[in-house]
C-alpha cells in the first residue's frame, strides 16, 4: 500500500493500460513464457486432436448397399486388357490408346470429347502471385509437336437438372502406358459403367482421362481452364495447316461424329461440386491393401473435411483399406519425440483430463510425424497433387493412391482389388451425390495428425499467437526504454525530449530499405530466368553475389547518409530502436503470413521469433563476460545461421528426408518450385523472412 | 350423354416414337374444347372442367401455359426440330406464361392472382412467382404476336404425383379408363424426361374478333427406357438392337378400353424420315398390334438420327471465385445449317435469324455494355450482327433483368459465342434460403429461330380431323431452351460467423486497442501538459468540472501532480495481481469442477 499512496496520486490509468504496462515492464520473462508456452502448445497438437466425424447429415456414407458387381468388374477387366493390349501391338500411335478409351466410354452413352491442349509450363511472373494463370496467355514455346489430348466423358444425371457435377479424374501417359494407371483407368471405368445406368444419380459425372505426358497437373490445370475460363478465340499459332498432328486430332473428332453425336466442341456439365482423383501406386505395399490421401492444394488451401471424412469412413469400414496420410518418416524413428511422447504418457493423467480419449506414446509420434508433414506441405504451399488445380476454383478435391499389397504384376487378385477400390469410389460419388448443398458444413481449416484425427483452427493457433505475442510487447518495452533512458543522461530539455520521440524514425527507414532490398532479391530469379542455358549452382551463386551487391548499393544509396547522421548522439540506443522497429515489422509480416498460409507464417515464427527477441549486440555481451551474456551470444550465433534462409532450408531438408546429397542448387530448385507453383511461401522468405534475418544480423554486429 | 356433349368436345391420344438412343418417347395429347356461349361461365360443363373455365373467366386469360418438368430433354439426340421437342421440350421445374385480355395496368394483378390460383390447383409453389422478381415481360422474343405477356419459371421446383393428381382431375375419365389409364405412376416418374403441360387457348372467331371457345390441351411427354435384361450389359464393339417393347412393357399396365367420353381416342406410332428410309432399306420390321397392347419388335440394329434445330445452343458459366463471374452462350452450327448454306449457294447471302430471351435474377448483376460476340472464333463488333436488342436492367429486388436478342447470322458461320460479364450481388438476411445452400439458378435461356418452322408433313391426309396430328403439322417457329445455371453466391452460415465474429473482434479491439494507446500515448508529455495548465490555471471550468465530478465520487480532489513515473511500474499494486490470481483461480475451480 505503501507504493499505491504515491500512485493514487498520479490520474489513475484504466486497467487495460496498467495491464499493459505491466507485461511491457516484464517483457523478458513474458516472452520467455510466451515462447516456450507456444513450443509447448504445438507439441501437444497431437494429443488435443480430436476424432474426425461426418459433420454433413446428407451425406449418409455407407448407408447403401454397393451396387458395383463382379460384373462391372470384369468389363474393366476387358477393358484394362485392351488397353495394355494396345502398348504391346507395334506400331500403334498413342493416339489409338485415346480412341480406344473414347470408344469405351461412348458404349455406355456417356458424351464424349477430346480436349487438346498445350501444356503450360509454369514461368514466374512477379505480378501473377495470387492470380490463376490468364487463359489467354499461350507459352510461346507452344509448338505443334507438344500437345497432350485430355479424353472426358460426361453421363448425364438421367432425372438431375444438370446444375452440378462430380468430376473423376484419372491421370494417364498414353506413351507409355503404366500397369498402375491401367489400373486406377479400369476402377474408373467399373465405377462410371456402374454410374451409367443406376437411377439414382442426381449430379452429373464427368470423367476426365488427364493426359499426363506433360505432368499431371498441367493437364488437369488446361482442361479447368477450358472449363471455367475458356478462351474463345482462335489460337494463331495452332493452324492446322501447319500441324500434322493436328489432323490426327481432327481425325478423332471425326470419329465420334460419325458416331451419330451431333456437338463436337467442348461439353460442359454444371457447377463442379467435388473432384476426386484416382491413381494406383505401382509398387506393393508389404502389409495390405492401402489408401493414400493428398488433400493439399496450393498456398496450404484444404478441400472440406468431410470430403476426407467420407473416403476415411468408407476405406476404413466398408472396403477394409488401411489409410494413410503422408507422414514425415524420419520422424517416426527420432528419438527425441518418443521421449517426449514418453512423457507425455507419463503425464497421461494430466493428458486425459485435456483430452478423454488419449493414448499411448506410439501414437503420439505418429501423430507428430503426420503433423509435421501436414505442416510441412500446407507451409510449402505446393499442390501436392492434380487436385491442387481443382482448389483454384473453388472446387474440393482430393487425390486418393490405392496401393496394392503385392506388386501389379504378379498381382493374382486383380478383380478384388478393382472391387474394392470401385465400391469406394461409388460410395463416395453417392455420399456427395447425395448433397443438396455445397460442401460447407465441417471445416476448411485444419491440420490432420491422422486419417481420423484432426486439430481445428482454434486450437492451432493457440500456439501461433502464443509465439507472436511477445513481439509486440518486447517491441514496446524497447521503445519505452530507447526513448525513457537518455532522457536522464542529457538535460531534460524538451526540444530534446520531441526529437527523441522521433528517433525510432530513422531505424525505421533502416528497415524499409532493408525490407526493400528484399523484394529486390526476390524479383531477382525472374531476372536470371531470362539468362539462357544456366545450370541451378550458377544460378545460385549468381543469384547470392547479385543479392549480396544490390544490399550494398542500396545501403551505399540510400542508407550511409541516414546512418552516419543518426550515429552521433545515441549511438548507443540506437540498436535497440532499430531491434524494436525490427520486431514490429516481423510481427506485422507473421500475422499477415498467417491469414494467407497459416502452416508457413507457423514455421516461420518457430525460426525467426527466437533470433527477434534474444538479438543484441555481441560486442555489449562479449564486454560483459558474464556467463549468461557469453551463453546469449553464442546462441544468437548459431540462431542467426539457423535462420538464413538456405541454412533453414538444409536443415528442414535433412530433418524430414535426409542429410544425403544436398548441393547448394537444391535450393536453388526448391524456390524455383516455390514461385512456379505461386506459392505465397516465396514470398514471405524474400520480403518478411529475410530481411528480418538480415536486420538481426545487422544488430548482431552492430557497433557499440 | 353423347348427345349432350355434342359442342363439348373431348380426345385423347397418345404418340409413341422410338427415339436413336434406344429410348421411347410417349405423348400424350388430350385435348378438351368447349363453347364459349354468353353465360357458359355460369353454367356446369360437362366435359370442360370447371376450375379452368373459372380461371379463365375470373382473370380474363387470353392464352396461357403451364409446364411441370423434369429431367432435360436430349436435344441432341431426341431431336430438336420436329414440334414435339418445340413444344414440348421444358426447362426443368415449373414454366408458365400467360396473356390477359386486361388494361395494361392491370395485368400484373391478374398475374399475381393467377399464380396464387394455380398454385393452389396443382399443389405446387407456383406462387413463389407472384413476386416481381421471378416473373418479367418479354416483349418480342417469346411469343411475340399475342399481347401483354408475362412470363416466370420456378427452375427449383420439385414435380411429383402431387402435381400430376390434380392434372388428371381435368380430364373426363380421370386415369381410370382411356388412355390416361397408363399413366403408372412409378414408371412416368422413373422416366428420363416427363413434362406435364397444360395450354389454354382461346381461339378467336375470324368473323368479328371474338372469342369463339376454350381449347384447353394437356399433354404429358415422357421419355422412357423399356427395361430389357437382355439388352444391358452392352458390349462394346457391336452396333446395338433397338430394345423391343410393348405398352404394358413400358408402362406396367394396359389399356382397359377407351374413354367412353372421348370424341377420339388413337395411338399413334411415329417414325422419322431418316429412320423409314433405313426400314425400307432393310424392308423387315415388325409390328405387333394386339389388342389395346401396341409393341414394336427389332430384328435388326438400325441407327439414325433425329433432327436437330439450325443451331445447338448450349450455355454456361465462366469464372471462378464468389465475386464475379460471366454467362456464356455458345450457338454451334448442326448438320441442317450446313444443308442451307449448301441449298442457298446460289443466292447471294443467306441469313439465319436467332432469337435470344435471357432473364437474370437481379442478385447476379449483369452488366450488359460487356456483351461481347464472338462468330466463329473471332471477336466481332456487336451491331454487325444485332438486328434489335432490348435490354430491362435488373432493379434490386423489385425487377429481374431481361435481355432480348434478335441476331443475323450469315448461314455459312460454324460457331458463335455470346458472354456477358456479371457481379454476384448480397442478399439480405432474409431473402438467402433457411440453411446454407447449394446456389441460386438462373432460369434457362430461350433460343428460337423465327424463320424456322417445326411443322411435319405426312404422307397421307387420312386423319385430318386428329387434333394431335394437326398440332403437328401447325407451323411454329423452333424454340430450344438451354441448360438452368448454377451460380454459387457467397453464402454466410449465419450462426458459426456471429462466433467468431464476435470473439476474434473482442481480442482484437482489446489487442490493437491497447496497443495503440500505450504506443500513442505519451504519458509523460500529457502529465507536463497538465501540469503547465495548472500552473496557469488557464482551464478554470475544466478544474470546476473535475471538482465536481471527484465530489460526486466521494473522494478528495487531488490537483498535485505526480511526477513522471519511470518503466518499472509502480501503479501495479501487489494488492491488484492478489486480486487478478484470485479471479482466474475461481474461474479455473469452477472451469474445472463443471466438467
Amino acid at each position: 500500500m505503501g507504493a499505491n499512496e504515491n500512485n493514487s496520486a498520479k490520474p489513475r490509468a484504466r486497467p487495460i493500460v496498467r495491464l499493459g504496462i505491466f507485461l511491457i515492464s516484464h517483457s523478458n520473462i513474458v516472452s520467455v513464457v510466451c515462447f516456450t508456452a507456444g513450443v509447448v502448445a504445438l507439441l501437444l497438437l497431437p494429443i488435443l486432436a480430436k476424432n474426425t466425424y461426418i459433420s454433413e447429415n446428407a451425406l449418409m456414407p455407407g448407408s447403401a448397399n454397393n451396387m458395383l458387381s463382379t460384373h462391372h468388374v470384369s468389363d474393366a477387366n476387358k477393358f484394362i486388357k485392351d488397353l495394355t493390349d494396345l502398348e504391346f501391338r507395334s506400331g500403334s500411335s498413342p493416339i489409338e490408346s485415346q480412341k480406344l478409351i473414347a470408344h469405351y466410354m461412348s458404349a455406355l452413352d456417356a458424351e464424349v470429347t477430346f480436349h487438346k491442349f498445350y501444356p503450360q509450363f509454369n514461368h514466374f511472373h512477379p505480378l501473377h502471385f495470387f492470380t490463376s494463370p490468364d487463359s489467354d496467355i499461350i507459352s510461346e514455346n507452344a509448338t505443334c509437336s507438344s500437345f497432350g489430348i485430355n479424353t472426358f466423358g460426361i453421363i448425364r444425371a438421367p432425372r438431375g437438372d444438370g446444375k452440378e457435377a462430380i468430376v473423376l479424374v484419372t491421370p494417364y501417359n498414353p506413351n507409355k502406358v503404366g500397369l498402375g494407371e491401367a489400373l486406377s483407368l479400369g476402377i474408373a471405368y467399373s465405377v462410371f459403367s456402374l454410374l451409367s445406368h443406376v437411377t439414382w444419380l442426381a449430379k452429373d459425372i464427368v470423367w476426365l482421362v488427364a493426359d499426363s505426358q506433360y505432368g499431371e497437373y498441367s493437364a488437369v490445370a488446361a482442361w479447368l481452364r477450358e472449363y471455367q475460363a475458356p478462351a474463345f478465340r482462335r489460337v494463331d499459332i495452332v493452324n492446322s495447316e501447319t500441324c500434322n498432328e493436328s489432323s490426327t486430332f481432327n481425325e478423332l473428332g471425326q470419329d465420334l461424329y460419325l458416331d451419330g453425336k451431333l456437338y463436337g466442341g467442348f461439353r460442359r456439365a454444371g457447377t463442379m461440386a467435388a473432384a476426386l482423383v484416382i491413381k494406383v501406386a505401382e509398387q506393393g505395399n508389404q502389409y495390405e491393401d492401402s489408401l493414400n490421401i493428398y488433400a493439399e492444394a496450393s498456398n496450404g488451401q484444404m478441400p472440406n473435411l468431410d470430403l476426407i471424412n467420407i473416403v476415411n469412413y468408407l476405406a476404413v469400414h466398408k472396403q477394409g483399406l488401411r489409410i494413410k496420410v503422408k507422414k514425415m518418416w524420419s520422424l517416426l524413428g527420432s528419438k527425441w519425440l518418443n521421449t517426449l511422447g514418453v512423457i507425455f504418457e507419463s503425464l497421461g493423467r494430466i493428458a486425459r483430463s485435456l483430452n478423454p480419449q488419449w493414448n499411448p506414446a506410439t501414437e503420439y509420434v505418429e501423430g507428430a510425424a503426420t503433423l509435421a508433414s501436414s505442416l510441412y506441405y500446407q507451409g510449402l504451399g505446393v499442390p501436392t497433387g492434380p487436385h491442387g488445380a481443382f482448389r483454384d476454383y473453388q472446387v474440393d478435391a482430393i487425390t486418393l493412391e490405392i496401393s496394392p499389397k503385392v506388386s501389379l504384376t504378379k498381382m493374382i487378385r486383380r478383380n478384388e482389388f478393382i472391387l474394392r477400390g470401385g465400391r469406394l469410389i461409388e460410395g463416395v460419388i453417392r455420399s456427395i451425390n447425395n448433397l443438396l448443398e455445397k460442401f460447407h458444413q465441417s471445416f476448411f481449416l485444419y491440420l490432420l495428425t491422422s486419417p481420423s484425427k484432426f486439430v481445428s483452427v482454434g486450437v492451432y493457433m493457440i500456439s501461433f499467437a502464443l509465439l507472436v505475442a511477445p513481439l509486440p510487447i518486447v517491441a514496446a518495452y524497447l521503445h519505452s526504454n530507447a526513448s525513457n533512458s537518455t532522457p536522464q543522461n542529457t538535460s531534460a530539455l524538451e526540444v530534446d525530449a520531441s526529437h527523441k520521440s522521433w528517433k525510432w524514425l530513422n531505424s525505421a527507414r533502416k528497415v524499409l530499405v532493408i525490407h526493400l532490398w528484399g523484394v529486390v532479391v526476390s524479383l531477382l530469379p525472374f531476372f536470371l530466368c531470362q539468362v539462357p542455358n544456366t545450370t541451378p549452382t550458377t544460378n545460385f551463386i549468381l543469384w547470392g553475389s547479385l543479392s549480396a551487391s544490390s544490399l550494398l548499393i542500396l545501403y551505399l544509396i540510400l542508407g550511409s547518409p541516414i546512418f552516419e547522421a543518426a550515429v552521433s548522439l545515441h549511438e548507443k540506443n540506437k540498436w535497440a530502436s532499430l531491434k524494436s522497429v525490427t520486431i514490429s515489422t516481423a510481427f506485422i509480416g507473421l500475422s499477415l503470413m498467417s491469414v494467407i498460409n497459416f502452416a508457413t507464417a507457423e514455421i516461420g515464427a518457430l525460426l525467426i521469433v527466437p533470433i527477434c527477441l534474444l538479438a543484441r549486440p555481441l560486442k555489449l555481451d562479449t564486454q560483459a563476460r558474464s556467463w549468461r551474456t557469453l551463453l546469449r551470444a553464442s546462441c544468437n550465433l548459431a540462431l542467426g545461421f539457423i535462420g538464413f534462409p538456405p541454412v533453414a532450408f538444409v536443415l528442414l531438408k535433412g530433418a524430414f528426408e535426409d542429410f544425403y546429397g544436398i548441393n547448394v542448387s537444391d535450393y536453388w530448385n526448391w524456390l524455383e518450385s516455390l514461385w512456379a507453383w505461386n506459392s505465397a511461401t516465396y514470398l514471405y522468405i524474400g520480403v518478411v523472412h529475410l530481411p528480418c534475418w538480415a536486420l538481426c544480423i545487422n544488430i548482431l554486429f552492430h557497433p557499440c | 350423354m353423347l348427345a349432350a356433349s355434342a359442342e363439348e368436345e373431348f380426345s385423347e391420344e397418345l404418340l409413341l416414337k422410338p427415339l436413336p438412343d434406344r429410348k421411347i418417347l410417349a405423348h400424350f395429347h388430350f385435348r378438351n374444347e368447349a363453347p364459349l356461349a354468353a353465360d357458359s361461365f355460369a353454367r356446369h360443363h360437362h366435359l370442360f372442367p370447371k376450375s379452368i373455365s373459372q380461371l379463365v373467366q375470373k382473370f380474363h386469360i387470353k392464352a396461357m401455359e403451364l409446364s411441370f418438368t423434369q429431367g432435360r430433354w436430349n436435344y441432341e439426340r431426341w431431336g430438336g426440330f420436329d414440334p414435339i421437342s418445340s413444344h414440348n421440350a421444358k426447362p426443368p421445374g415449373v414454366e408458365l406464361w400467360a396473356v390477359f385480355d386486361v388494361p395494361q395496368h392491370q395485368v400484373d394483378a391478374s398475374w399475381k392472382n393467377l399464380t396464387h390460383s394455380l398454385s393452389g390447383l396443382f399443389c405446387a409453389s407456383i406462387n413463389f412467382l407472384e413476386s416481381s422478381t421471378s416473373y418479367s415481360a418479354p416483349e418480342w422474343a417469346f411469343q411475340s404476336a399475342l399481347g401483354s405477356l408475362r412470363y416466370g419459371t420456378l427452375p427449383r421446383e420439385a414435380v411429383c404425383t402431387e402435381n400430376l393428381t390434380p392434372w388428371l382431375k381435368l380430364l373426363p375419365c380421370r386415369d381410370k379408363a382411356g388412355l390416361s389409364s397408363l399413366m403408372d405412376r412409378p414408371s412416368i416418374y422413373r422416366s428420363f424426361y416427363h413434362s406435364q403441360r397444360l395450354h389454354l387457348i382461346m381461339p378467336t372467331a375470324v368473323s368479328d374478333g371474338s372469342k369463339s371457345g376454350i381449347i384447353l390441351e394437356q399433354t404429358l411427354t415422357v421419355v422412357l427406357q423399356p427395361n430389357n435384361q437382355k439388352a444391358s450389359m452392352n458390349h462394346v464393339g457391336e452396333t446395338k438392337i433397338q430394345p423391343s417393347w410393348s405398352l404394358s412393357s413400358i408402362f406396367g399396365r394396359k389399356i382397359s378400353g377407351r374413354c367412353v367420353l372421348a370424341k377420339l381416342s388413337n395411338i399413334y406410332l411415329h417414325f422419322e424420315r431418316g429412320l423409314v428410309t433405313q426400314l425400307d432399306n432393310l424392308q423387315k420390321k415388325s409390328s405387333k398390334f394386339a389388342a389395346n397392347d401396341t409393341g414394336l419388335t427389332w430384328k435388326h440394329p438400325v441407327v439414325w438420327s433425329s433432327s436437330h434445330a439450325p443451331l445447338y445452343a448450349s450455355r454456361f458459366l465462366m469464372g471462378s471465385g464468389n465475386e464475379r463471374g460471366a454467362i456464356a452462350i455458345s450457338l454451334k452450327s448442326t448438320e441442317m445449317t450446313k444443308g442451307l448454306v449448301s441449298a442457298n449457294n446460289v443466292e447471294e447471302r443467306c441469313k439465319l435469324q436467332v432469337n435470344v430471351l435471357q432473364i437474370v435474377p437481379w442478385y447476379v448483376k449483369v452488366y450488359y455494355h460487356t456483351l461481347q460476340l464472338l462468330v466463329d472464333e473471332r471477336p466481332q463488333v456487336l451491331a454487325d450482327f444485332v438486328e434489335r436488342m432490348r435490354v430491362s436492367p435488373s432493379e434490386d429486388k423489385v425487377s429481374p433483368g431481361v435481355m432480348e436478342l434478335v441476331l443475323q447470322f450469315p448461314c455459312e458461320m460454324k460457331s458463335a459465342v455470346l458472354s456477358i460479364e456479371f457481379d454476384k450481388g448480397f442478399l439480405h438476411i432474409d431473402e438467402y434460403p433457411p440453411d446454407a445452400n447449394q446456389g441460386f439458378d438462373i432460369p434457362s435461356a430461350i433460343i428460337s429461330f423465327p424463320d424456322f418452322h417445326a411443322g411435319l408433313q405426312f404422307c397421307e391426309k387420312s386423319q385430318s380431323k386428329s387434333p394431335l396430328l394437326s398440332k403437328l403439322q401447325e407451323r411454329s417457329p423452333v424454340l430450344s431452351y438451354t441448360e438452368v445455371l448454377l451460380v454459387p453466391l457467397t453464402t454466410p452460415d449465419f450462426s458459426m460467423p456471429y462466433n467468431v465474429i464476435t470473439i476474434t473482434c473482442t481480442v482484437f479491439a482489446l489487442y490493437f486497442g491497447s496497443l495503440l494507446n500505450v504506443l500513442r500515448r505519451r504519458v509523460g508529455e500529457e502529465e507536463r501538459l497538465l501540469k503547465n495548465k495548472d500552473a496557469k490555471k488557464a482551464v478554470f471550468l475544466r478544474r470546476m468540472l473535475n471538482k465536481l465530478s471527484a465530489k460526486l465520487r466521494g473522494r478528495p480532489s487531488e490537483s498535485t501532480p505526480s511526477p513522471p513515473s519511470s518503466s518499472s511500474s509502480p501503479f501495479v499494486s501487489p494488492k491488484l495481481i492478489l486480486r487478478v490470481l484470485m479471479v482466474a483461480g475461481i474461474a479455473v475451480a469452477w472451469q474445472y469442477y463443471s466438467q
